[in-house]
């Protein structure tokens, strides 16, 4: 994998549901090979934030730009992968999906991309379970499957929503293990996370959002006691009856 | 041995509906489980219902046409599963329900215009079929159908369990999420159509869903799925076919509830998950 250019912009940007908006102007660049976490209170909008990256939800307002090429080489976990565990499959094919942006339709799965399937099952663990079926994996069984597919789709840019959560911790560290590959592979992972002692030990940089960014930088400065108060505050000023905002109003 | 052979190599006609069930099975089987893996197993009795007062249309304009009733249908239930389809994708309202409000609605239409003509329209082949009376052209109609169908499946094949396994992560790597959708939309409407010929709207679903409720009992893949979805319905053609011979039984319903009967069995029998195997599940494995 050599250095890619993948990068976000994130021009003054507003997403949301309907009228109301879950990611309130925000304004910022994630430098490509970065290793950013995305923090805050139940409800902060993180989730949304990449969404609107990986772009199944259209901004309300601004824009979210990334380089040439990145759209294309977009990995992406969601929270609890609305994925249907009783579909009759097994963990070979579901690793197997991570080289879509290869084989797409019709491109044959050859011996060098069996290999790969291989290395990636063997990379988080699951050696041996290739042909068990995903309804009978557990959550950390089934998260370190999710993480080969990523393998498999050799991105620049990965994206990964509360990944951790509900997973033991031994489990948490091979995966963790992984992120940090990734991160001295140069690919830009954004993470959102709720384990602050994991991002602090891990993620160099954090985005810190109530809704509207609190902080963004070093994680050592971001995650400080004052920071984190106003982001609870301001996720606990919802307001029911606001007003139209004019902020993006030229 | 003579019984279970005869009737197909002396009568034509008994010839013709067998080959015409084997067509229906050979597409309704994999597409029904598709609908069955997607939970939209409610989905092909909804859009039977849509098809209805197209095929009613198309016969007040042509009388009693093939051409004619097979366009209606498929017009109706295209344009049904597509708004369905489109307001469900693009709306916060789920499938099933905006699926519900535009079968309704078509069939409301179907039924004013019927109406209108002030004619008593004898629907009875529509809604029951006449599966003993294929002629040439329904046949050419079947085949064509089900070679469509299994043309497309294989085309569309990866995003269509991709599709169905993990929507979300096909719309971070592709587009093809939408437009496979409603093609897979579009194949169940033209298995229904095709199937009202032989089996009537409304027991036409029985060969989509019930074989295909059945392979689950059967095997936990999914290709050997849809092929012993795809044996069941040929299976209970042949033998409600012989059951409907010998026994002066309508044929089409023999038909369904000869899958059904297959149906019953695999949920007592069927190795995976079956209540038999609840009951003596057999020892547990080493850890």
């Amino acid at each position: 994998m050599t250095r890619t250019a993948a990068a976000i912009r994130f021009d003054d940007v507003t997403l949301g549901y309907g009228r109301r908006p879950a990611v309130h102007h925000l304004a910022g660049t994630i430098e490509a090979g970065s290793l950013t976490a995305v923090v805050g209170p139940n409800g902060a909008g993180k989730s949304t934030l990449l969404k609107g990256i990986v772009g199944t939800l259209r901004p309300l307002e601004g824009a979210i730009e990334l380089t040439a090429g990145a759209r294309q080489r977009i990995a992406y976990l969601p929270q609890a992968a609305d994925l249907d565990r009783t579909f009759p499959l097994n963990v070979y094919d579901l690793v197997a999906m991570g080289l879509w942006s290869r084989a797409g339709l019709f491109g044959g799965i050859g011996r060098r991309d069996r290999i790969r399937i291989e290395e990636a099952v063997a990379a988080v663990g699951l050696t041996g379970f290739e042909r068990r079926s995903i309804s009978t994996l557990s959550g950390g069984q089934m998260q370190r499957a999710l993480f080969a597919r990523l393998l498999l789709q050799d991105a620049s840019l990965i994206l990964l929503d509360e990944p951790f959560t509900a997973i033991d911790a031994k489990t948490t560290a091979d995966l963790l293990d992984l992120v940090r590959r990734w991160h001295d592979e140069a690919r830009t992972v954004v993470a959102v996370l709720h384990d602050l002692d994991v991002v602090k030990r891990v993620f160099p940089e954090t985005l810190l959002i109530a809704r509207s960014p609190v902080a963004w930088g070093d994680t050592g400065e971001v995650l400080s006691a004052a920071n984190l108060l106003k982001a609870r505050r301001m996720i606990e000023a919802n307001d029911p009856h606001a007003e139209v905002c004019d902020r993006g109003a030229a | 041995m003579n019984g279970l052979f005869e009737p197909f190599t002396e009568f034509e006609f008994m010839q013709r509906a067998l080959v015409g069930v084997i067509a229906i099975a050979l597409g309704s089987g994999p597409i029904g489980v598709f609908l069955m893996l997607r939970r939209m197993s409610l989905t092909g009795d909804a859009m039977a219902h849509a098809i209805l007062p197209g095929a009613a249309v198309g016969y007040l304009v042509a009388g009693l046409s093939l051409t004619a009733m097979t366009i209606g249908g498929l017009v109706a239930g295209v344009i049904v599963a597509v708004l369905a389809g489109l307001v469900a994708r693009f709306t916060d309202l789920k499938e099933d329900a905006s699926l519900a409000a535009f079968y309704l609605l078509s069939l409301a239409l179907g039924v004013t215009i019927v109406s209108l003509r002030g004619s008593n329209v004898d629907l009875l082949h529509v809604l029951f079929g006449t599966v003993l009376a294929l002629d040439d052209g329904a046949l050419l109609l079947l085949a064509t159908i089900s070679s469509i169908t299994l043309a497309t499946l294989a085309l569309v094949y990866r995003p269509l369990v991709l599709e169905c396994v993990d929507p979300t992560f096909l719309r971070s790597v592709s587009r093809a999420g939408t437009p496979v959708h409603l093609i897979f939309l579009g194949l169940v409407v033209l298995n229904l159509v095709g199937g009202f010929h032989a089996l009537g709207t409304l027991l036409a679903v029985g060969m989509m869903m019930l074989p295909a409720a059945s392979a689950r009992f059967w095997s936990g893949d999914i290709t050997l799925m849809t092929l012993v979805a795809t044996v069941i319905g040929m299976g209970s053609g042949f033998v409600g076919l012989l059951l409907s011979f010998h026994f002066e039984l309508p044929a089409g319903p023999a038909i369904i509830l000869t899958t059904g009967a297959v149906y019953l069995a695999s949920i007592l029998i069927g190795p995976q998950g079956g209540l038999l195997w609840l009951v003596r599940p057999g020892r547990h494995l080493e850890a």
